[in-house]
């Protein structure tokens, strides 16, 4: 039909880390070196069967895959249309899809015989899930955390802190996940020698957006096959949130090339997209920050915006670049939930189905609440229930708090 | 092509002595006064002046130089108005060179293209852009040299003989060595690890080889001389600067000559070193 599309869309990226004109590796030279060792480190990885075996041995004992696929009966007659199915993500120890990740960057770290393991995270979720494997493989663990992120998830701060890391609370910028990234970036180029940086998105310099990837595709695979089993065939749509990017390409690499299977990314909303926002396809352009090219929240002159969320996970300018060049090829579509419409599918979820979503994945489940009425009965959708909902309790009750005060 | 940076480390080279190269960050702590200090710098002793293009990202700078930027950025600073003040300078002074230092996402979305013209006629000689490596050469690298433009390449201590060949390809100018893995305004190198770097730099290069970062004194600027073609000072140009302002960050009439007396001193210890040597 189109003859611009690419035969496959799960082909990138090219040698030099690019998805279309996204990606890349743009970082200092004190980096590159590491960079390129990383990259060759995580290709022999993935040739080895004794690494994947170990991961997989990992993946089912330590953080309790596959996780299940699950009806969910009453949300599908409240919406009166499509059948939904929650990828259960949230019951993985953690709390959240982050640990996928986290367990093969580690096991990668440990075969280039890092000590010291480093990351960025917003909602808390990767921090927590580097904290745990760091103190199941007995490494050193940092975390950067924005100091407002440190506020309004309280919860996973004191586990991370429990777990043994060292939370650095950043006090630059707008002190949410974009200034954690930065404030990592500064601490890998001075440790570079001794330190791997555990990105927990898949963004940044290649590898880490192909490699977060791949560690991440374990979410899709089992979907597909828990699906088979279930329904006889694949999912007619399916449906995740966005902060960088990596529960949703999770799911959704799989399913790529198989055209019939609609996909929808939704990023964060905030208070509008008129307003602040962490939307950065419905309300950015192309540009280069943390070490790729992709869509990012910006002014005029190429300055970078802040995010805004109530979902510290979401509350990032950027979005991983093979998302921005997803988005160009038309494949998946991306939409955007508020912050309001995010709080009414947590407060629905947890009623209906006696789940509590975490705030991120309350996003994809508040677009869920528009596509699935639009969807004949036989339509078969699948929601990444990313994480749970537990560190944002006490936030979400002083919300609500104050919503009746 | 010739540059006014080539021109320059000839000039250096004949009178045997390497070269001050000054860093700060354009519109700190406001266009009008940024521009008065860099029209300050030559006559204080600065050889080669480079110019920070404010970023709200910085992710390879130190505290003084992040703080720097956010003053630039809250007084208006643009990158178009970078230009305009290096143009505005090149009125005064046809031969300092000017290279312009920072990220590449202000140059993109200017658009490469029209940035080269810009910069080349405001005067523009080289540029230093912390966040494209050799591996991103086709983004700007390869297109400044085609505008006549120097590109600065940073080259650092991760930098080992397999990979300084790649490093040095497309580098004209002079490179420029980051004494320590780290970010701006931190650590300072040995002395004898400096010299050991640059001697393995110039085994693969005839550029200039100037040291940066963690320089701050006069006599730290005079041991790097020693051992390099030039001395590149930031942080403590910026936070000498940062001294003179008044309480909400703005300049006082002690600002200009703040940051000149530093600069002079510094030359004063970067032209020591030669006849220390001799
Ligand atoms: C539960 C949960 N879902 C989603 C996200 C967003 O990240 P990503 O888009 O990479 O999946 C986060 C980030 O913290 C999270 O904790």
């Amino acid at each position: 039909m189109n003859s611009q599309l690419p035969n496959s869309f799960r082909s990138g990226p090219d040698d030099r880390g690019h998805f279309g004109i996204f990606g890349g590796r743009f970082v200092a030279e004190t980096l590159m070196p590491l960079i390129l060792d990383l990259e060759q480190a995580y290709a022999d990885a993935k040739a080895d069967p004794a690494f994947q075996r170990e991961m997989n041995g990992y993946l089912k004992d330590y953080v309790g895959r596959p996780s299940p696929l699950y009806y969910a009966e009453r949300l599908t007659q409240h919406l009166g249309g499509a059948k939904i199915y929650f990828k259960r993500e949230e019951l993985n120890h953690t709390g959240s899809h982050k640990v996928n990740n986290v367990l093969g960057q580690i096991m990668v770290a440990r075969r280039m015989g890092k000590k010291r393991i480093i990351a960025e995270t917003g909602a808390g979720q990767h921090g927590v899930a580097t904290a745990t494997l760091c103190a199941r493989f007995g490494l050193e663990c940092i975390v950067f955390m924005g100091a407002v992120d440190v506020e309004r998830q309280q919860p996973n701060v004191i586990r991370m802190e429990m777990l043994g890391a060292t939370v650095v609370p950043v006090q630059v910028g707008a002190r949410t996940l974009k200034d954690a990234m930065n404030e990592a970036m500064r601490d890998w180029v001075t440790n570079v020698a001794d330190t791997f940086y555990c990105i927990g998105t898949v963004a940044g310099p290649h590898p880490y957006p192909m490699m977060v990837r791949d560690f991440q595709s374990i979410i899709g695979v089992e979907t597909k096959a828990q699906m088979q089993e279930v329904e006889g065939r694949l999912p007619d749509s399916l449906v995740a949130c966005i902060g960088g990017g990596s529960n949703a390409m999770g799911l959704f690499h799989p399913f790529l090339d198989d055209p019939s299977v609609e996909i929808f990314g939704v990023e964060a909303a905030g208070h509008g997209l008129t307003q602040l926002h962490a939307a950065s396809i419905a309300g950015g352009r192309a540009g280069v920050l943390h070490g790729n090219r992709t869509y990012l929240l910006m002014d005029r002159d190429g300055q970078i915006e802040e995010g805004h969320s109530i979902s510290a996970g979401l509350d990032y300018p950027g979005i991983g670049p093979e998302h921005a060049w997803l988005h160009e090829m038309k494949r998946v579509q991306y939409l955007s939930a508020t912050d309001d419409e995010a709080l009414e599918a947590f407060k629905l979820l947890s009623k209906l189905e006696g789940i509590i979503p975490a705030l991120e994945p309350a996003h994809a489940i508040a677009k869920v609440m528009e596509l699935a009425p639009a969807r004949p009965a036989d339509h078969l959708m699948v929601v990444n229930l990313s994480g749970r909902g537990d560190k944002d309790i006490p936030q979400v009750a002083e919300i609500l708090r104050k919503g009746k005060g | 092509m010739t540059t006014r940076i080539d021109t320059r480390f000839k000039a250096l080279e004949a009178e045997g002595r390497a070269a001050l190269v000054t860093f700060l960050m354009a519109g700190d702590p406001d266009l009008k006064t940024s521009l008065d200090i860099i029209t300050a710098l030559p006559a204080a002793g600065a050889d080669i002046i480079e110019i920070g293009m404010p970023f709200t990202d910085p992710m390879a700078d130190g505290p003084a130089i992040q703080a720097a930027g956010i003053r630039a950025l809250k007084a208006g600073t643009t990158l178009h108005k970078t230009l305009d003040m290096v143009a505005a300078f090149r009125n005064g002074d046809a031969t300092t060179p000017i290279v312009l230092m920072g990220y590449y996402n202000p140059i993109f979305i200017y658009g490469v293209d029209q940035f080269l013209i810009d910069a080349k006629q405001a005067g523009v000689d080289g540029l230093i852009i912390v966040d494209l490596p050799p591996e991103e050469d086709s983004e700007l690298c390869i297109p400044a040299m085609r505008a006549g433009l120097n590109f600065i390449r940073l080259a650092t201590p991760t930098t080992d003989d397999k990979r300084l060949p790649a490093v040095l390809a497309n580098t004209s100018g002079f490179v420029y060595y980051v004494s320590i893995t780290g970010i701006t305004g931190s650590a300072s190198a040995k002395s004898s690890d400096v010299g050991a770097a640059v001697a393995r730099i110039r085994r693969h290069t005839k550029l200039p080889v100037c040291v940066g970062f963690g320089i701050r004194t006069p006599e730290a600027a005079r041991d790097i001389a020693r051992h390099a073609s030039g001395a590149v000072v930031g942080s403590a140009l910026v936070d000498a600067l940062k001294a003179s302002l008044d309480a909400d960050g703005r300049a006082t009439p002690k600002t200009v000559s703040a940051v000149a007396d530093l600069v002079a001193a510094l030359a004063q210890g970067v032209r020591g070193a030669k006849q220390a040597a001799e």
